[in-house]
């Protein structure tokens, strides 16, 4: 920094230091704010209902009660959501990530009239309310007997994902060199082989920023599952932990542990991808 | 090579599975929620046809009205709000030491469920041992609001865990806008004696209104649909006091089974939020 050339005369005056303070202040009690109410709940998933409706909030627990997991991931069957919710998440991400990335490699490589029509299809889905479609999707399922089937749960998670997905992957199809398909095509490759072997690796960080971000949706996603399962069997984590909730009122260690369980497995992908996260997060709302 | 890539089976294999999906889970729904509304229907009996009774009353419905007046309030603050975001981003983007950092940290509610977080926040709430009552009684307060069972604030104190989900996601919208500025603008205005303020305000501002212009939709047509959150803290209750349009409709048609009217309300959804989409976008294009 020392050597740079500053076209500010009064880098290092009090004024700016003290501007510079200010500055900072602001950021730091924004991070509190963002940060506080977590820990704030880490806390309260070790407390006793004694120290947490006698003592003062920012009191540490006595002696933290781990208790509080084990009892809400078996005897509450958080266990049971939580495996319902991972398999529904694999499931939809995949054929959500396969099937936008055959319409997004018909749209950019592939020649045909309807590509303007089916392009917008895909656009104007996005901006359409999912509550509008919720009573049709409801009655659509029972007709074809697939309430409380997770078949209704992953179909509806793939459509509504589709359209944002597609949009991402667009832009990354477009900046793509295609030299090398085109090599391909000369040397008499299918387009199958093409599509998997050559264009679909060169995919990968734009899938999978797109996978984490479908991963996100999904594993957070409620009403879909509110509204088309009634059965615990094939509830997930997010209604699970409500429905506990809602059971459990008094018992405030052990919602905080359910919410802690639910939330833990993004923050820990987090964790490891915060930039891929990020890039997916800017990427899915400016492209809409 | 042209005939390679127009093969239309391969074209109709590659972009009709999501194109199905996308029109019988989306396209079709949307529909049907019209015509569900001009039916008198329980969703298990027999639908009775009554033109657009279903319509007339939802013209005549108080209870409707309230709910989008809710849901445009919700709109006003999440526009407003943005504001507040953009200050924070500006100071991130002035080379802050660590804005990197921040900027992840603000992201963090962002990945938690709405579910998740509604529950957090009716503890944070809670009048007798919330986080917030607990701090206000030792400082020395004596009538605590009640906060989510107060029907004059409930709206309010709602729009806080809101602002607190958001605030990361629209925060590195904008940073991200903010750090492709040209850094020779920014130069060039320093050197002609322009302040901090007057270069945020002339040039940057200026520079990424069309990110702005998307965010601002983007928190309008959020802020219409909004559900997860609402349903969960409050039900739409004490009363109607947090009532919206989609926590309305959803409380017609699965909790009191009237599915034709409960289509209209859903119909009402659709057109209104995207008519404002459309009339916001008219409104900042001539803007310009």
């Amino acid at each position: 920094m020392k050597g740079q050339i500053r076209s500010t005369s009064d880098h290092r005056s009090p004024l700016r230091r003290i501007g510079m303070g200010i500055l900072y202040f602001i950021l730091v009690i924004v991070a509190l704010v963002q940060l506080y109410p977590l820990v704030w709940l880490f806390q309260l998933s070790l407390k006793t209902n004694q120290e947490v409706f006698g003592m003062s909030p920012f009191a540490l627990p006595k002696s933290p009660r781990w208790e509080n997991y084990i009892n809400a991931w078996f005897d509450g069957g958080i266990n049971h959501y939580f495996f319902n919710s991972v398999w529904y998440t694999v499931v939809a991400v995949l054929l959500t990530l396969i099937l936008a990335s055959f319409v997004t490699f018909a749209l950019t490589r592939m020649e045909w009239k309807l590509k303007g029509i089916v392009l917008a299809l895909f656009m104007v889905a996005y901006m359409i309310p999912v509550h509008s479609t919720l009573i049709p999707l409801f009655n659509i399922y029972n007709k074809i007997n697939l309430i409380n089937n997770p078949i209704s749960i992953i179909l509806s998670y793939t459509t509504f994902n589709l359209p944002i997905t597609i949009m991402i992957l667009l832009g990354f199809y477009q900046s793509l060199p295609r030299e090398i398909e085109e090599a391909a095509i000369m040397d008499g490759c299918s387009i199958h082989r093409i599509f998997f072997q050559i264009t679909l690796p060169m995919t990968a960080p734009v899938l999978s920023t797109t996978a984490i971000i479908n991963m996100i949706y999904n594993w957070n996603e409620f009403v879909f599952v509110n509204t088309f399962i009634s059965s615990e069997k094939w509830k997930t984590i997010t209604v699970g932990v409500n429905n506990f909730i809602g059971q459990y009122l008094t018992d405030w260690g052990a919602i905080g542990a359910t919410l802690v369980i639910s939330v833990l497995p993004i923050l820990i992908v987090y964790l490891f991808l915060s930039d891929r996260i990020i890039e997916g997060l800017v990427a899915g709302s400016v492209k809409g | 090579m042209k005939n390679v890539m127009s093969n239309k089976i391969v074209i109709a294999l590659y972009v009709l599975p999501a194109l199905f999906l996308v029109l019988f889970l989306i396209y079709i729904p949307i529909v049907l929620t019209g015509y569900y509304g001009l039916m008198d229907w329980d969703g298990v009996g027999q639908m009775k046809f009554i033109g657009l009774e279903n319509y007339k009353k939802l013209i005549h419905d108080k209870l409707f009205w309230k709910s989008t007046w809710h849901s445009v309030l919700l709109a006003l603050f999440s526009v407003l709000s943005l504001v507040g975001y953009l200050i924070v981003s500006l100071v991130l983007a002035s080379k802050i030491k660590g804005a990197n950092i921040f900027r992840k940290i603000y992201i963090i509610p962002m990945l938690m469920s709405s579910v998740a977080i509604a529950q957090l926040w009716v503890k944070i709430f809670d009048p007798m041992n919330g986080l917030i009552n607990s701090v206000l009684t030792m400082l020395g307060m004596k009538n605590t609001p009640l906060w989510l069972a107060d029907p004059n604030m409930a709206l309010y104190a709602i729009f806080v865990p809101i602002v607190w989900q958001y605030a990361g996601f629209y925060i590195i919208i904008i940073y991200a806008a903010l750090i492709n500025v040209p850094q020779e603008l920014i130069e060039a205005a320093r050197i002609d004696g322009a302040n901090a303020f007057q270069i945020a305000y002339k040039i940057k501002v200026p520079l990424i209104s069309g990110v702005l212009k998307v965010l601002i939709i983007l928190a309008v047509v959020g802020s219409l649909k909004y559900f997860d959150l609402i349903y969960v803290m409050t039900g739409g209750g004490p009363g109607d006091a947090t009532e919206v349009i989609a926590s309305y409709m959803y409380k017609e048609a699965f909790g009191k089974f009237n599915f034709g009217y409960g289509s209209a309300i859903g119909f009402g959804l659709l057109i209104i939020s995207m008519g404002t989409t459309w009339i916001i976008q008219k409104l900042l294009n001539t803007n310009k």
